[in-house]
């Protein structure tokens, strides 16, 4: 594995983010409106439970958690599709770059975009709605770093999808948060839902972290090997995506849709 | 050996045709054009005149280095690509030397860009092997991409970076030292400045086909692919870019496989060609003489005979 590359990927992302005002906005423009419906929500529930519940951490910390899931999510599969959209596979795979270098560079970027969405979601939720982050303690670090590793494994999982199924398919990979966010629990505890329902969850490692916040909050016990079941999980489905990326990569080598994808381009 | 259908070019000296089966490279004119007699028109001294013609440039070049000129850059061997019953490439064999420009050629969907993506790497083949400097392309494929590089038409650079942006980022790819310096070199060589902070997708043809070259030379390839490079350029731009590959090639000491259906082009720049028809080499040799050695009157007839002949066995066959 060789820095340069990886650098040069981050570098690019860099360039496009830093000359756009469409990519720069999104970063944060979306989780602070996410932010704020959610905090007046909570607000107009405390009023009506009159102070016998606390909805702001409960509903307020579990959007923002799940907002910087999404958002890790999204900046692999974005900073993929960036070369998707400018249709640069050619160019990009015929130098030196290995998968794993440039997997590497899409999470790094990741990295960057997710925190400064996590920042925003931060200031704006413990400034005006007075969501107090230090209630989870030494906890959200890791509850943070599970979020974290899944967002990567199921944006790897994105890329590979539009990969193997072409540039049409990015459709199907937005809704991706959407469709898992019944199964892992965000703002009910999982026995709420039907038993198949539950043992999907179980599989999915954020239902470990909100199952455990809601824990903490509760001042319940918070068992912490169930929060390194879900860090194994995560730590799995990372390895799983990439196993898959790299499949479809030798796919798309093999079969000539890597050299197609650019082919397309010249129409 | 000759196929039935070649006898339409008389009874000139031995094709050099390459049998499918037969994969012996066909080394025959390639090393026969190292002592290539060509300046029995230009008597020149080794120090060429600014108005000497391209191709005497590059034979003075060649015959003062023709010991360097001898190191194979790229070497394909009985390359073949299929999918299911469809036969793209059939045992492709061929090298490519030190300041050496090969013309691959042929009609479309004769199986070029099928050969040079194989060489890319972002094709696998289903037989045969791809070596750039030594190096086998299936076993270190990032060690044998970074002594290559490529420009096609096709491939345009991402439109959303600006030039230098664009040079900056696949220098970074390449792990250029010195980078800076090397992207403003660049950016002069090939009369960018004054476009460096403009995006590339709002350049015109002819501009964006000078970015292309510039970030194909970038990491001073020993082997350089061009797919079309003059297709979309006006002839005087066209001349400048033939002339500038040209001089690339005799100065960095670089191979290169060029693709083009404009004939002139190839006589002017080529030292070899390679028809290629039906994904086979079915002749190779100097450009300035096959035609006279196989009755045509010109590169350009001799190619439309060789793409409309049928082959001697019939494949079912796609490009």
């Amino acid at each position: 594995m060789r820095i340069k590359p990886v650098a040069a990927i981050l570098l690019r992302q860099f360039y496009l983010i830093r000359g756009s005002p469409v990519r720069s906005l999104p970063m944060f423009a979306w989780v602070a409106i996410d932010i704020v419906v959610w905090g007046f929500i909570t607000r107009y529930l405390n009023s009506m439970a009159a102070g016998r519940f606390n909805y702001v951490p409960s509903l307020l910390g579990a959007v923002l958690m799940w907002d910087f899931f999404a958002r890790i999510m999204q900046g692999v599969s974005t900073a993929f599709l960036e070369d998707v959209w400018s249709r640069n596979f050619l160019n990009l795979f015929a130098t030196p770059l290995t998968t794993s270098e440039y997997i590497l560079g899409l999470v790094i970027t990741s990295i960057g975009t997710g925190a400064v969405g996590l920042v925003v979601m931060l200031v704006l939720a413990t400034v005006v709605f007075g969501l107090s982050f230090f209630s989870l303690g030494a906890l959200l670090v890791p509850f943070l770093l599970v979020l974290f590793g899944f967002g990567i494994a199921l944006g790897i999982l994105a890329s590979a999808l539009v990969l193997r199924l072409g540039p049409a398919s990015e459709w199907l990979v937005w809704p991706m948060p959407a469709l898992l966010s019944p199964f892992v629990g965000v703002f009910y505890p999982l026995a709420t839902l039907p038993r198949w329902m539950q043992d999907v969850g179980h599989l999915l490692p954020p239902s470990y972290v909100f199952e455990g916040m809601r824990a903490v909050l509760a001042g319940r016990p918070f068992w912490p090997g169930s929060l390194a079941v879900g860090a194994a999980l995560a730590a799995l489905d990372i390895l799983l995506a990439g196993y898959f990326f790299s499949r479809v990569f030798r796919y798309a080598i093999r079969t000539g849709l890597l050299a197609r994808y650019s082919a397309e381009s010249a129409a | 050996m000759r196929l039935p259908g070649l006898a339409l070019f008389g009874g000139g000296p031995r094709l050099r045709v390459h049998q499918p089966g037969s994969c012996q490279k066909a080394r025959t004119l390639t090393e026969s054009r190292a002592v290539s007699p060509l300046p029995d028109v230009w008597p020149g001294a080794l120090v060429a005149p600014a108005d000497v013609p391209i191709r005497y440039r590059a034979w003075m070049h060649i015959h003062s280095t023709t010991e360097s000129r001898s190191e194979v850059v790229l070497s394909v061997d009985r390359l073949c690509k299929s999918y299911a019953n469809v036969v793209a490439v059939e045992e492709v064999s061929f090298d490519v030397r030190r300041r050496e420009v090969v013309g691959l050629l042929g009609p479309n969907g004769a199986g070029k860009t099928t050969t040079i993506n194989m060489i890319l790497g972002v094709l696998s083949p289903t037989a045969g092997s791809v070596h750039i400097g030594g190096i086998d392309l299936a076993r270190e494929r990032a060690r044998a991409l970074a002594q290559a590089n490529f420009s096609a038409v096709y491939a345009a650079l991402p439109g959303n970076l600006t030039v230098s942006e664009n040079l900056r980022f696949f220098g970074l790819v390449y792990g250029i030292p010195q980078l800076g310096l090397r992207v403003a070199e660049l950016l002069r060589l090939f009369d960018l400045e004054r476009l460096r902070d403009t995006k590339c997708g709002l350049l015109s043809s002819g501009e964006q086909t000078r970015v292309a070259l510039a970030k194909a030379v970038l990491n001073r390839p020993r082997l350089l692919l061009l797919d079309e490079p003059t297709a979309s350029l006006d002839p005087a731009a066209a001349q400048t870019v033939r002339a500038r590959i040209r001089n690339l090639a005799v100065e960095s000491g670089c191979g290169i496989l060029w693709t083009s259906h404009n004939m002139y082009e190839v006589e002017e720049v080529c030292d070899r060609v390679l028809f290629l028809s039906h994904g086979r080499i079915l002749l190779e040799g100097d450009p300035r003489r096959l035609p006279r050695e196989h009755g045509a009157a010109t590169l350009e007839e001799l190619f439309i005979r060789l793409a409309r002949e049928p082959l001697a066995e019939p494949l079912e066959h796609a490009g």
